[in-house]
């Protein structure tokens, strides 16, 4: 048999199952530098330190979340010996059949334990481990390590502020390589949206053991030891005073009130009733379902995801937008006889006043059929085809004030509301079968507009400026923070500033004519303030209307803007009104002179109004 | 024969025994460190592993000796049918006298000395194979003369595999070079190396990565059948898929983890439970994709359309292509499904273990991981002489024996391990070009059959320990610790030193 070059093939097929063993030591040994690493993992033993997180503080300096002292116990099974459970028990304030339980367990997955040991006891108060450490020694295996827990110096903002809680698997899975398990992480709010800045980073001390595990020595000296890196500090834009009096002004009421610094877009206030207090935050593992059962959803943070009608607050959109399509100018008159009648019979129904009147008086009373007449005469414009391109036109406008969509803030879970279009109305009725009676409600901020009291504060502040408004923000720039460019630039609406004074004499008006005069705000007059503001009462379908206020403060220069909103709560003035007013002027005067009506908001209770799933 | 000490000089190859040496003694010093912290001592404590290699080496050296010296040559071919015989019964025996040693039953255990008759089978298979193929009329290609040959390999593998030896009885697949340089057909080689690699890489790939590397396979050799017209075309289409394929799993990864970063970012999750109806993301199904349906649905779909060409264009050796395809397909599966469904958890570890997937309970993959570890921490020029962490840390297992690989991976890097593989590659294709250079086929057959063995250890052993192979406890021929291995592997390559003596003496 000739042997046909076969084993010419054969040496040839040796040369490459050679190659192909090389080619592959060549990639371990030379281009993957992971298995160096985790040689080095594995002769040494990594203990980690952990950071300190980040510190919280408020605009004026004051500390939200700060940081204290606890240990967690680690036990590594492998080195544990016959030890006195019941004394252990008893230093560490557990019971013995708890130790007994873990340590069985530790035992079965003992093969998955790294040298680090395992954690057994998670916070332990200082107290108690100093105790641990003075007799520790008697039990080897066992040993504490410091960590770092949140606390919270003063009750405020607890929504805002979001909690920290160990990572589970999931996270660490959405996470690659950052996290391992026994890690902390913030999981909402502010913790959550600045979780890289807070959470510094881990350091080591590096061990070197031997082929039984055990310690020997520092690695190197402890050369390559790393120094934990602290997380960085955190500034927010929060007044915590304000923030504190917000809350307990809106205690037993459900709704948010929302202020902002209309010269920076810096929230000075977000209050959402009913919330988390800070003392669940500390400890949220203990409190998290008790929190999540609750009917009026404490978690859901309603001054950023709840959409409510505005009401008549919005008013001072429609107004202005008439006055820059020029089809209403200020001393345009127009009747109200209880109403404004339409079609056969139909009326859009309004309170007592004066009539006729004029548009800065139809601010200060809250005149609903006047925002029907100009609302007809903006959709029903000639410049326009017709009524859908009128109202897109208006969406246009609306839009440019940051309705209907997220502004953008730095806080996570924002909703967008909505401001309907010609689409919405085309689906709703059919193209061509719906004209500017049919959606009047929205002059008055009713029917298909939904908006979060963010958006009525940004209004509140684009008013304030006249004309523009700065991307609402919570956190401040600091020392090793920054933030994003955007919320530094001025947003301006598609309405001329000049048209926005009008108005504001309209809102002043509102609260400082004094009683009797019509206006709907004098509740929230306060001496020398020069408050502007504009009341709205809400329909709400789930029982009483929602009471809605926002004003800014003073009418010249305004340091802020505040909008209020409480669900239930009746007319603007009853409980919106008092309850922003009091903030402004507890955050420009810094003390309550209105002590009276202080304490009433503070008593009133509106739970049982309150019609929950 | 009076100058038979000239001849000696002359007619044995030096080459041969000076790699052989040179391999047994890089051996001994590896093993020396592997063991030197856990059994601290001198390269000739007696008590010590490394002391009692230098026994064994010693021993060996004598063996070898014998072997060209004492033994007639001719021997071998004479009593190879009686030999074998005894070698299966010594195979058999042990199963019932043995020791359980890590589950398997494969040692005789007398006293001081024990040992494996699997070794010694080798030597005898190789020969009795040997014995076979060189007879007159013999002819593989017939059937009667194919399935004696067959039979001469698959009697001793069957035995091992009962002993629970699996890993040694793959060795015995590397006959099938020998049967391939004596006439059978390449398709048979193709054959069964494909259903090696699919089998094997099912296990350590899972069915995924198998199924692509076995249509790459195909692609690859339609390409090479088609007439040269087409072959562009066909490269483009086939090849563009498999890379597609290829690149399939990374783009699937990218896109989940930024399906899982928009839920993160959307941690209204965490804010609002009672709201996120809303947010029932679209894509969110995106991860939980099972791609190998994806691949083989392209698959099924391409099926139709190939086999229609394969009909119009009269194109067999597409259509074969094809049924090998479905076939491989079933393979995989049958294999994963075997594996994943139909056996107990406890029998599928018991398969794990023969299969050497599984060796320490305390996790699959740790042998493995830690070998790759030792290996990948050595770099170009290694940690050095009784430098190694991990090898003489006691993070590799069995790091004398099987796993010895790691040790001249750790401490001399990539150099120490391409001047070892090197050695081992000059030793066998010496030994290629020794036996074709034979005119007596008896001789021919043996050194084949040689290198056929060293090739098989050596290609599991080092494949093992860098990953490319499950994990299979067999040795790595000369450089492994222990006397049983080092003596079998020493007659097997002797005796052909031998009889190749012989041949130059009196032709």
């Amino acid at each position: 048999m000739s042997a046909d070059g076969r084993h010419i093939r054969l040496l040839i097929g040796l040369g490459g199952a050679a190659l192909l063993l090389l080619g592959k030591i060549f990639s371990l040994q030379l281009l993957d530098n992971q298995y160096k690493e985790d040689a080095d993992r594995n002769s040494t033993i990594y203990e980690t330190i952990y950071p300190t997180r980040g510190v919280i503080y408020d605009r004026n300096g004051e500390i939200l979340v700060g940081n204290k002292v606890a240990y967690d116990i680690l036990v590594n099974p492998r080195e544990v010996q016959a030890f006195d459970t019941l004394s252990l028990a008893t230093v560490l304030g557990v019971t013995p059949e708890f130790i007994r339980g873990r340590l069985q367990e530790y035992r079965k997955r003992r093969s998955t334990i790294g040298s680090q040991g395992v954690t057994m006891l998670r916070m332990v108060p200082a107290e108690t481990y100093m105790r641990f450490d003075e007799v520790k020694y008697r039990f080897p295996g066992f040993r504490g390590q410091v960590r770092g827990i949140r606390y919270y110096p003063v009750n405020a903002g607890g929504n805002l502020l979001g909690y920290v809680s160990e990572v589970d698997q999931d996270y660490i899975n959405r996470h690659p390589g950052e996290y391992r398990s026994g890690d902390y992480a913030g999981m909402t709010g502010i913790e959550a949206a600045r979780e890289a800045d807070l959470r510094g980073e881990k350091g080591y001390h590096i061990y070197l053991r031997n082929s039984r595990n055990q310690i020997e020595q520092p690695y190197q000296n402890g050369e390559q030891d790393k120094e934990a890196i602290p997380g960085k500090n955190i500034t927010t834009t929060i007044d915590a005073a304000l923030q504190q009096y917000g809350q307990e002004l809106m205690h037993n009421k459900v709704g948010s009130v929302v202020a902002i610094e209309p010269s920076t877009g810096e929230i000075l206030a977000l209050v959402s009733s009913p919330g988390i207090d800070v003392e669940q935050l500390a400890d949220i593992g203990k409190h998290y379902a008790e929190i999540a059962q609750n009917p009026y959803k404490p978690m859901y943070n309603r001054a950023v995801q709840a959409s409510y009608p505005p009401g008549s607050v919005f008013k001072l959109v429609n107004g202005l937008i008439g006055l820059q399509e020029g089809v209403l100018r200020p001393e345009t008159m127009y009747p109200c006889s209880h109403g404004y009648h339409f079609g056969a019979g139909h009326k859009l129904g309004c309170h007592g006043h004066k009539s006729p009147l004029n548009m800065e008086e139809s601010i200060m009373m809250s005149c609903n059929a006047y925002y029907c007449y100009v609302l007809k005469n903006i959709l029903d414009n000639r410049k326009y085809g017709s009524v859908a391109e009128g109202l897109d036109a208006w969406h246009e406008y609306v839009e440019s004030f940051g309705f209907g969509r997220k502004l953008g803030s730095d806080f996570p879970a924002e909703l967008s509301g909505s401001i309907p279009s010609s689409k919405t109305y085309n689906r709703a009725y059919g193209r061509g079968r719906w004209n500017s009676t049919t959606v009047i409600s929205i002059s008055i901020g009713q029917g298909e507009i939904l908006a979060t009291p963010m958006h009525l504060a940004n209004l509140c502040a684009t008013i304030a400026n006249r004309g523009h408004y700065f991307i609402p923000h919570i956190i401040k720039a600091s020392e090793g923070i920054e933030i994003e460019e955007r919320f530094y630039e001025p947003q301006y609406t598609k309405v001329d500033p000049i048209h926005f004074p009008k108005l504001i004499k309209g809102m002043w008006r509102a609260v400082n004519s004094g009683p009797g005069m019509g206006g709907t705000a004098w509740i929230a007059h306060v001496d020398s303030l020069d408050i502007c503001g504009k009341t709205g009462t809400a329909q709400n379908p789930r029982g009483a209307d929602n009471s809605v206020f926002i004003c800014f403060a003073p009418m010249d220069k305004p340091k802020i803007a505040i909008a209020a909103y409480v669900e239930n709560g009746g007319f603007g003035a009853q409980f919106a009104a008092p309850i922003a007013s009091l903030m402004v002027e507890k955050y420009l005067k810094g003390e309550v002179k209105r002590t009276e009506l202080e304490e009433r908001m503070k008593k009133a209770d509106l739970m049982a109004r309150v019609k929950h799933d | 024969m009076t100058d038979g000490k000239a001849h000696t000089r002359q007619s044995v190859d030096w080459w041969l025994i000076g790699t052989y040496l040179l391999l047994v003694l890089i051996g001994w010093v590896n093993i020396f460190a592997a063991t030197h912290t856990s059994e601290p001592g001198s390269l000739l404590d007696w008590s010590s592993r490394a002391g009692k290699q230098f026994v064994w080496i010693l021993t060996s050296v004598g063996l070898a000796a014998a072997i060209l010296y004492l033994i007639p040559p001719r021997l071998w071919e004479a009593a190879c049918i009686p030999f074998y015989a005894f070698v299966v019964g010594l195979l058999v025996l042990v199963i019932f006298v043995s020791n359980d040693v890590k589950g398997s039953h494969s040692w005789f255990d007398l006293g001081p000395i024990r040992f494996q008759p699997a070794e010694i089978s080798k030597i005898s298979t190789s020969l009795l194979l040997s014995y076979v193929l060189s007879q007159q009329n013999f002819r593989i290609t017939r059937w009667k003369n194919f399935w004696t040959a067959v039979f001469v390999i698959v009697l001793p593998m069957l035995v091992i595999v009962a002993e629970s030896e699996t890993g040694s009885a793959l060795v015995y697949a590397g006959f099938i070079f020998v049967l391939y340089r004596e006439g059978l057909s390449g398709w048979w080689l193709g054959g069964i190396g494909l259903i090696i690699v699919l089998f094997i890489s099912t296990l350590t790939m899972g069915p995924y990565w198998a199924i692509l590397i076995f249509v790459g396979f195909l692609i690859l050799c339609n390409i090479a059948n088609a007439p040269p017209s087409r072959r562009w075309k066909r490269l483009l289409t086939g090849g563009g898929f498999v890379l597609l394929m290829g690149l399939l799993p990374l783009l699937h990864r990218q896109l989940s983890s930024l399906v899982n970063a928009r839920m993160d970012w959307l941690s209204a999750r965490v804010w609002v439970p009672a709201m996120d109806e809303d947010y029932h993301y679209f894509w969110s199904f995106l991860p939980k994709v099972n791609l190998l349906y994806v691949f083989l649905g392209l698959c099924l779909l391409a099926l139709p359309w190939l086999a229609w060409r394969a009909y119009k264009d009269k194109d067999t050796f597409l259509a074969i292509s094809l049924a090998v395809f479905l076939a491989g397909v079933g393979l995989v599966f049958s294999t994963d499904y075997l594996f994943e469904n139909v056996l107990q958890p406890h029998q599928r570890g018991r398969i794990e273990v023969l299969l050497g997937m599984r060796e320490d309970p305390s996790g699959m993959g740790y042998n493995v991981n830690q070998s790759k570890i030792a290996i990948g921490s050595g770099g170009l020029v290694g940690k050095g002489f009784l430098q190694g962490t991990q090898t003489t840390f006691g993070f590799v297992p069995e790091q004398a024996t099987d796993f010895i690989f790691c040790t001249v991976g750790e401490e001399w890097g990539f150099l120490g391990c391409l001047v070892v593989i090197g050695l081992y590659v000059f030793l066998i294709a010496r030994l290629l070009i020794d036996a074709e250079s034979c005119r007596d086929k008896f001789t021919r057959t043996y050194g084949y059959c040689v290198a056929a063995c060293i090739f098989m250890h050596l290609f599991i052993n080092v494949g093992m320990t860098v990953g490319l192979m499950p994990v299979i406890g067999i040795p790595l021929p000369l450089l492994s610790y222990g006397g049983s291995s080092l003596w079998a592997f020493t007659i097997l390559i002797f005796i052909f030193l031998s009889l190749y003596r012989d041949e130059k003496k009196y032709f």
